[in-house]
C-alpha cells in the first residue's frame, strides 16, 4: 500500500463527507417543496407533469396507498423492462440485431432493474439494444432509485409530524427525486464522463484490425476485434448515483469505455455514496434535528472505514498462492502491487479494493475489479458489508430506511435499558413498530441463507461453480447474499444465467426490496399517527456517541450473528488454507 | 365469621415457608413442561421441542445406531432438558411468592353471612327501618344494601349510605390502626375482608360477586389473570424474530456441511444433535426463560409496598411518566398549615389581635384553628379557655354563639356579647368589613399581599366593622422532599403541584419545595384540563387523589394511584390502590415501572451478546473434522468438539438459574439521567455479556476434562 493509494481513498472519502451537507440540505428543501434555484427553471415542468398524473402536492395520502402507489410504479417498470427483452428483436435502436431474452433471464433483469438491485446475468453488449438499455434500464436506474428515496423521505415526514394519518404524495416524491436529484446530477457526471473519454453514441460496434493476431480459447486465429459502443456515459451516471450499478458493458467500470480515466475512476466512485451519505443530512433535517442524521452518517462512516481498511490491507499484500510461482508483488513503479488477479491495471489494488468496499456498502454492485479474485478476507468483507442488510449507506434511500429498521431495534433494547418504553424522535417503539422492523433487519439474511442452502442441495445449481470447496461456496453465498441485499454485484465464477439462479435471484431480489420497503412505509403510517412526545432528562439521547457505538454493535451483531457460520465455511476457511 | 383477619404483615416473603415454596416451586417446573404452557414462550418452546428431538435421537442411540457417541447425545439431551426446567423455576418461584400470599388472602375471604336489607335503596332511603335477612356474602349483587355491626365482618364491596363507625382494615393494608367510615365525602368506601370494630354502617354493595377489591387483588397476586404487557409483547415479538432467524441460521448448516464435506472430501456432515445444541445457545433463551419471572416480580414488588395495580400495564406505564401531579397538601406540605406571626393593622396592639383571633378560634378544631390558639398562648400568654366543648364556665361563654367555617362564608368565629369576631379568607373578610361600614387599611391589605407572596396563607381577623390585622399561617414543606425532586428531574419527570391556593401562595411554596411547576386555585376540571393539555403534547401523566372529585382526573391521567382511604368512585377510576395511602409513594411506583423494562432490556443485551463466545465455541466445533482449519477459530482452546459444545450448552443452562435473583430482585435504577443509565447497563450487561461466558465455557471444559466427562 503506498501513500498514493491512502491518499486517494482520503480524497474520496473527503469528497464524499463534504459534499453531505450540501446536497443532503438541497435534497431536504427539493421534498419538502421548499423554493430552489433548480425549482425555479423546472417548476412549471413539475406542475404540468402533476396535471398529467392528475394530482397534486397538497393531496396526501395515507402509508397503504403510499406504498400502492410504490407498488403500482414498479409492477408497470418490470412489466415494461420485461416485454422490452422479450420483444426487442421487434423493436427499433438495434444495430446489432439482438435477439429477445430468454423468459427466465429477462424475468430475472427486469426484477433485478426495478428493484434497484442490478444484478447482470447477461453481458450488455452481446445481449442487449440500445432500446432496452435505455428506455428499460436506464428509465428504472431513475425510477428505482427515486422509488427508495420516496419511501425514505414518506418515513422521515412520518417521524417529524404529530398525529398525522399522511406521510406524503407518492407521484410527488417520486417526480421530484427524478426531476430535481437524480436528472440533474447524472447529466453533470455524465458530462464529465463524456470529457474523459467515455462512450455516449448510437452508432453500430465497429470493427478494429488487430495489431497482431492472436489465438482464442477454441485455437482458432483471431485477426480481428469487434469494439462494442452506445450511449454508455448516460446509463454509467445513473447506475452510480442511484446505486443502480448494472454496467453497459459486461466488464462494468472495469472497462475503459466506462471508466476511462483516473479522473472519471474518483467521480464514479464518489457518485456510489454519494446520495447515500447526504440523504442522512436530509433526513436529520427533515426530521428537525440535524444531529440525528450526522449521528447515523457516523455510524455507516466508521463501520465502512473498518470494512474499507480490511479490504485494502488484504488486497495490497501479496497474494501467498501467486508466491510460489514467482510473481512479483511488491509495488513499483510499474505497478501498484499487492493481488493483482482480477484487477484493471490501470486503477491498481488498493483502489479496486476502495471500489469494492464502496460499492457492496452502498447497494450498488459495479465493479472495477473482479471480486471473485479479491483476497478471502476481502470477499468477506464485501459480503459483510452486503450481509448486514445494505444499511452501510446502502441504496440510495433503502440504505438509510434500512439502517432506521436498525435504529429502532437499537433504539428499543436500549430504551429499555434506561427504563422507559423506548421511543425514537419522540414516537413511541411498541410491538407493531417491533413486528415490522423485524422483518427488515432478519429477512434479507433468511433469503441469504435459504436461497444458498437450496443452491447447495441440488446438483445442478450446485455445479453451476466454477470453482470447488470453499471458494465455491464463496461464489454461491456470494450470489444470493448479494440479489436478497439489492446490491447486484457479482463474485463470478458462478454460472448464474441458468433457469434456477435467474429464477432463485430474481425471488431473493423481489422479497429483499418489497418485503423490506413495505413494512418501513407500515412504520412510516404507524409512526406518523403518533403522538411525539418531548425529549427530557430520561429520554434515551439517540445522537451521542454512546448510541452511535450500540446502534453499530447491533447492526453488526444482528449481521455477525446471522452469517458468521456461513462465512466460517466460505471466506475464513479459505484465508486459513491460504498460509 | 369468625376468621383472625391476616394482615399484610404476616404476608411478607419472611413469613412464607421458604422451604415449601422452593419444592412447590421444582414441582411448578415440572407442570410447566406441559407443551400448552411453554406454548406462550417461543424461546423456551423451540428449546423443549429441541430437547424432545434430541431425546429421540438417544433412544435412538440406545438402540445401536446413534449419529453421535450415545453419551454426547445423553448429556446435551440431559442439559437441554435442565434448559427448559430452569426456565420454568424462575416463573414457578416468581409466582410461587405471589400464590403464598394469594392463599393467605383467600382465608378472609371465606364465606360469610350478609344482613341483607329488604327492598331497595330508594325505600329504604324513606322509611330508615331496618329490617334485613341473612344471607351468604356471595349472593351480594350491585346495589344490594347490608347492615354491618360492631364486630361483623364486612362481606362485601361497597359505599356507606348511612352511620359512622371504626373499621380494622389490616386485612388488606396491613396498618393497624382502626380507620373511620362514615357516608358521604372521602371516607365513604369499605373493602370486603375488612371488620367493623365499633357502631354500625350500613352499606351498599359496588361489585358483583368475585369482582370485588380482595378477589382482585387475589388474581393480580397469583399471576393467573397476568396478561402480557405492551413492552412485553414487544420485546417477545423482536426474540421470536432471532429464534426464527437462528433456526435459518443453524438448519441451512445441515446443507452447508454437506456441501462441504462433499467438496473438501473430508469429515462427516454435522449431526442433528450438535445443530440442536447450536441452536439452543444461540436463541435468546436467557431473557426468554427469565420474561416471565421478571414480569411476576414486578407485580410482586409493588405488592410488596403495599401497592395494587389493576394491570401490569399500568406497572409498565409509571417507567413512562414525564409529569408529576401532587397535591400539595399532605403530599408536599404537611397536611395542616401552622400560625407563625400575627400582623396587627395599624393602630391596633398586637394582643387585642391575639385575643381577638384566638376568641375566632377556640372553637375551631382544625389543626390551624388549633395552631392559633397555641401561638396566642405562647406569645402572650393569653390561656386558650375551654369553649364549646364540655359544660360552660361562665355566664360570658354561655352567651357565645360560634359560627363555623363553610365554603360559602369562608370564614369562621363567634358572636359574643354583641360582638362579632371573625376570622377568615381576606376577600371574605373585607367584604364583611365593609358591609358594616368599616374600612380595610391599605397597609393590612400590603401586609396581607406579603404574607401570600411569602408562601403563607394570610387569615384577616377583624371584630364587627374593624379590620384588626393579619394571622400568618405557613405551610411546612415535608423534609427530604427538594431532593426527591431533584432526582425526578433528573429521571426526566416533570413535577407539578397542584393546589387550591392563589397563585401567590402556590409559587412561593413550590419555589421552597422544588416543584417545578404548579396549578394554583385547582379545581376538578382545570385538573382535567391540565392532564388533557399535557397529554395532547405527547407527555404521560401519573397522580395521586383521593376524593370523588377526583375521579375524572385520575380516569383521564395514564397512571392514576388512589388511596385506599379514598372513595370508591376514585379508587375505581385509579388504576393503583395504594393500601397505605402515602401521596409520595408515588415516586416508588415509578422506580419499581422503570426497574422492570430494565430488566427486560439488559437481560435481553446479556443474552445476544453471549452469543458471540458460543459461535467461537460451537462453529469450530461443529466444522473441525471437515476443514481442520477452523480450529484456529477456537480461540478458547476448548479440549475437544465435544467437551466445548456440551461446556456451551451448560453455561447456557446454568446461566439462567445464575440469573434468576436478578430477574426476581430487577436491576437496581438510579436516577442519573439515561445516557449514563445506558452507559452503565451497556457496560455491565453488554460488556459483560460478551466476556463473561468465554470465561464460564472455559471453565467448564476445563471442569469436563478434569471430570474425564468428555
Amino acid at each position: 500500500m503506498s501513500g498514493l493509494d491512502i491518499l486517494e481513498i482520503l480524497i474520496f472519502l473527503g469528497l464524499v463527507l463534504l459534499l453531505v451537507k450540501p446536497l443532503g440540505g438541497y435534497i431536504a428543501r427539493v421534498y419538502q417543496g421548499q423554493p430552489t434555484r433548480l425549482g425555479r427553471a423546472l417548476g412549471p415542468v413539475e406542475s404540468r407533469l402533476y396535471r398529467v398524473m392528475g394530482t397534486s402536492p397538497d393531496q396526501e395520502m395515507g402509508w397503504k396507498t403510499y406504498a400502492l402507489a410504490f407498488l403500482v410504479v414498479n409492477l408497470i417498470g418490470l412489466l415494461t423492462v420485461y416485454a422490452l427483452l422479450r420483444l426487442q428483436r421487434l423493436l427499433p435502436l438495434n444495430p446489432q440485431a439482438r435477439g429477445g431474452v430468454p423468459p427466465d433471464l429477462a424475468f430475472n433483469t427486469a426484477v433485478s432493474f426495478t428493484t434497484n438491485t442490478n444484478w447482470q446475468s447477461y453481458s450488455g453488449e452481446s445481449t442487449l439494444g440500445y432500446l432496452a438499455q435505455m428506455l428499460g434500464l436506464t428509465v428504472q436506474n431513475f425510477l428505482s432509485a427515486a422509488s427508495g428515496m420516496a419511501v425514505l423521505v414518506a418515513f422521515a415526514r412520518a417521524l417529524a409530524r404529530h398525529t398525522s394519518r399522511t406521510i406524503g404524495n407518492f407521484w410527488v416524491d417520486l417526480t421530484r427525486g427524478v426531476l430535481y436529484v437524480l436528472l440533474p446530477l447524472s447529466l453533470a457526471v455524465a458530462v464529465v464522463l463524456v470529457s474523459q473519454g467515455a462512450v455516449q453514441s448510437f452508432g453500430s460496434y465497429r470493427t478494429a484490425t488487430l495489431v497482431q493476431s492472436t489465438v482464442n480459447a477454441q485455437g482458432e486465429q483471431v485477426a480481428q476485434q469487434t469494439i462494442p459502443a452506445g450511449p454508455a456515459a448516460s446509463q454509467v451516471a445513473i447506475k452510480q448515483l442511484g446505486t443502480n450499478g448494472g454496467g453497459f458493458f459486461g466488464a462494468n467500470s472495469s472497462h475503459p469505455f466506462e471508466n476511462p480515466t483516473p479522473v472519471s475512476n474518483m467521480v464514479e466512485l464518489v457518485s456510489i455514496l454519494l446520495i447515500a451519505a447526504a440523504l442522512t443530512y436530509t433526513f436529520g433535517r427533515m426530521v428537525g434535528d440535524t444531529r440525528q442524521g450526522w449521528a447515523i452518517l457516523i455510524a455507516m462512516t466508521a463501520l465502512f472505514v473498518a470494512v474499507l481498511s480490511l479490504n485494502v490491507w488484504a488486497d495490497t499484500r501479496p497474494n501467498p498462492s501467486l508466491t510460489p510461482i514467482g510473481v512479483t508483488q511488491a509495488a513499483s513503479p510499474n505497478q501498484s502491487g499487492g493481488n493483482m488477479e482480477g484487477k484493471e491495471v490501470r486503477f491498481g489494488a488498493a483502489s479496486s479494493a476502495a471500489w469494492a468496499a464502496a460499492t457492496t456498502a452502498a447497494s450498488n454492485g459495479s465493479v472495477s475489479g473482479m471480486h471473485d479474485s479479491l483476497m478471502p478476507l476481502a470477499g468477506m468483507g464485501a459480503m459483510l458489508l452486503m450481509g448486514l442488510g445494505e444499511v452501510v449507506f446502502g441504496g440510495v434511500g433503502s440504505g438509510l430506511y434500512g439502517m432506521l429498521a436498525f435504529v429502532i431495534v437499537a433504539v428499543f433494547v436500549a430504551g429499555l435499558m434506561v427504563g422507559r418504553t423506548p421511543e425514537y424522535l419522540g414516537k413511541k417503539v411498541e410491538s407493531y413498530e417491533m413486528k415490522m422492523a423485524s422483518l427488515v433487519a432478519l429477512i434479507p439474511p433468511m433469503a441469504v441463507l435459504i436461497g444458498t442452502a437450496v443452491a447447495v442441495a441440488f446438483l445442478g445449481p450446485r455445479d453451476a461453480v466454477l470453482n470447488p470447496g470453499a471458494h465455491g461456496f464463496s461464489e454461491i453465498l456470494y450470489a444470493f447474499t448479494s440479489a436478497s441485499n439489492n446490491n447486484g454485484s457479482a463474485f463470478a465464477g458462478l454460472g448464474a444465467n441458468t433457469p434456477f439462479y435467474n429464477t432463485a435471484l430474481g425471488i431473493a431480489m423481489l422479497v429483499g426490496r418489497y418485503w423490506l420497503a413495505i413494512p418501513v412505509l407500515a412504520i412510516a403510517g404507524s409512526l406518523a399517527a403518533k403522538k411525539k412526545a418531548p425529549s427530557s432528562a430520561g429520554t434515551l439521547p439517540t445522537h451521542g456517541p454512546l448510541f452511535v457505538g450500540w446502534l453499530m454493535a447491533v447492526v453488526v451483531i444482528v449481521g455477525a450473528l446471522s452469517f458468521f457460520p456461513v462465512l466460517a465455511l466460505g471466506p475464513i476457511v479459505e484465508q486459513l488454507m491460504l498460509h | 365469621m369468625g376468621v383472625a383477619p391476616t394482615t399484610m404483615e404476616q404476608l411478607r416473603p419472611d413469613h412464607v415457608n421458604r422451604a415449601a415454596m422452593y419444592r412447590r416451586a421444582v414441582f411448578d417446573s415440572f407442570l410447566y413442561l406441559d407443551p400448552r404452557a411453554t406454548a406462550r414462550n417461543p424461546v423456551m418452546f423451540v428449546v423443549e421441542v429441541g430437547a424432545v428431538l434430541t431425546t429421540v435421537l438417544f433412544v435412538q442411540a440406545l438402540l445401536g445406531s446413534g449419529e453421535a457417541p450415545i453419551g454426547f447425545i445423553g448429556a446435551v439431551t440431559f442439559w437441554l432438558w435442565l434448559t427448559v426446567l430452569f426456565a420454568n423455576f424462575s416463573q414457578a418461584l416468581a409466582e410461587g411468592r405471589g400464590k403464598a400470599r394469594a392463599e393467605a388472602l383467600r382465608k378472609t375471604r371465606k364465606e360469610t353471612q350478609a344482613k341483607r336489607l329488604k327492598g331497595t335503596a330508594e325505600e329504604w332511603g324513606v322509611s330508615h327501618k331496618i329490617d334485613y335477612e341473612l344471607v351468604a356474602s356471595t349472593s351480594l349483587c350491585k346495589r344490594d344494601l347490608f347492615l354491618v355491626e360492631s364486630g361483623d365482618l364486612i362481606p362485601a364491596d361497597g359505599e356507606v349510605v348511612a352511620g359512622v363507625a371504626l373499621v380494622d382494615e389490616s386485612a388488606v393494608t396491613g396498618e393497624s390502626a382502626p380507620v373511620i367510615r362514615e357516608s358521604g365525602g372521602d371516607r365513604s368506601a369499605v373493602t370486603g375482608g375488612t371488620r367493623i370494630l365499633s357502631d354500625w354502617l350500613v352499606v351498599r354493595v359496588t361489585t358483583d360477586p368475585g369482582e370485588g377489591f380482595l378477589d382482585r387483588m387475589i388474581g393480580l397476586v397469583e399471576g393467573a389473570r397476568r396478561q402480557k404487557t405492551p413492552n412485553e409483547i414487544a420485546l417477545t415479538i423482536l426474540l421470536a424474530a432471532f429464534t426464527l432467524v437462528f433456526l435459518v441460521v443453524v438448519s441451512t448448516l445441515l446443507p452447508f456441511s454437506t456441501y462441504s464435506v462433499l467438496t473438501s472430501g473430508q469429515g462427516k456432515p454435522v449431526s442433528v444433535t450438535v445443530l440442536v445444541a447450536l441452536l439452543v445457545c444461540l436463541i435468546p433463551t436467557t431473557i426468554g426463560g427469565l420474561l416471565p419471572a421478571i414480569g411476576i416480580a414486578g407485580m410482586e414488588r409493588l405488592i410488596r409496598r403495599n401497592v395494587i395495580a389493576m394491570s401490569g400495564r399500568a406497572v409498565e406505564a409509571a417507567g413512562d411518566v414525564d409529569v408529576l401531579l401532587l397535591d400539595k397538601t399532605g403530599t408536599i406540605t404537611l397536611g395542616d398549615r401552622q400560625a407563625v406571626d400575627f400582623l396587627p393593622a395599624p393602630g391596633v396592639e398586637v394582643e387585642s389581635l391575639a385575643e381577638a383571633a384566638q376568641l375566632a378560634s377556640l372553637a375551631d378544631e382544625t389543626p390551624e384553628g388549633r395552631s392559633i390558639v397555641e401561638l396566642a398562648k405562647e406569645r402572650f400568654g393569653l390561656r386558650g379557655r375551654p369553649v364549646g366543648t364540655g359544660t360552660p364556665q361562665s355566664e360570658e361563654e354561655q352567651t357565645a354563639r360560634f359560627i363555623p367555617f363553610t365554603a360559602q362564608t369562608r370564614m369562621s368565629g363567634v358572636d359574643l356579647e354583641g360582638r362579632m369576631v371573625r376570622k377568615g379568607a381576606p376577600d371574605a373578610i373585607y367584604n364583611l368589613v365593609a358591609g358594616a361600614g368599616g374600612s380595610v387599611p391599605d397597609a393590612l391589605r400590603a401586609e396581607v399581599e406579603e404574607i401570600a407572596r411569602a408562601g403563607g396563607t394570610p387569615l384577616v381577623v377583624a371584630a364587627d366593622d374593624r379590620a384588626l390585622g393579619a394571622i400568618y399561617l405557613k405551610d411546612i414543606v415535608k423534609g427530604g422532599l427538594h431532593d426527591r425532586f431533584i432526582h425526578l428531574r433528573k429521571m426526566g419527570i416533570t413535577t407539578i403541584m397542584i393546589t387550591g391556593d392563589n397563585p401567590l401562595t402556590a409559587a412561593a411554596i413550590a419555589a421552597e419545595a422544588g416543584v417545578d411547576d404548579f396549578l394554583a386555585e385547582a379545581t376538578p376540571e382545570a385538573k382535567l384540563k391540565l392532564i388533557r393539555e399535557q397529554q395532547s403534547g405527547g407527555r404521560m401523566v401519573a397522580m395521586t387523589g383521593d376524593g370523588t372529585n377526583d375521579a375524572p382526573a385520575l380516569a383521564q391521567a395514564d397512571v392514576a394511584v388512589a388511596m385506599n382511604t379514598g372513595t370508591q368512585p376514585a379508587r375505581e377510576a385509579a388504576n393503583m390502590v395504594d393500601l397505605d395511602s402515602n401521596p409520595t409513594k408515588l415516586i416508588e411506583i415509578v422506580e419499581i415501572g422503570k426497574q422492570l423494562l430494565i430488566t427486560r432490556g439488559s437481560l435481553t443485551t446479556f443474552s445476544l451478546a453471549n452469543d458471540v463466545s458460543k459461535y467461537f465455541a460451537i462453529v469450530p466445533a461443529a466444522f473441525v473434522a471437515v476443514y481442520p482449519q477452523l480450529n484456529a477459530l477456537n480461540i478458547m482452546r476448548l479440549a475437544t468438539p465435544q467437551s466445548a459444545i456440551l461446556s456451551a450448552v451448560i453455561f447456557n443452562a446454568l446461566i439462567i438459574i445464575a440469573l434468576v435473583p436478578v430477574a426476581l430482585r430487577g436491576v437496581p435504577y438510579r436516577p442519573v439521567g439515561a445516557a449514563r443509565l445506558l452507559r452503565d447497563n451497556l457496560l455491565i450487561y453488554g460488556v459483560g455479556g460478551l466476556v463473561a461466558p468465554f470465561i464460564g465455557i472455559k471453565l467448564i471444559d476445563l471442569l469436563l476434562v478434569a471430570l474425564h466427562l468428555a
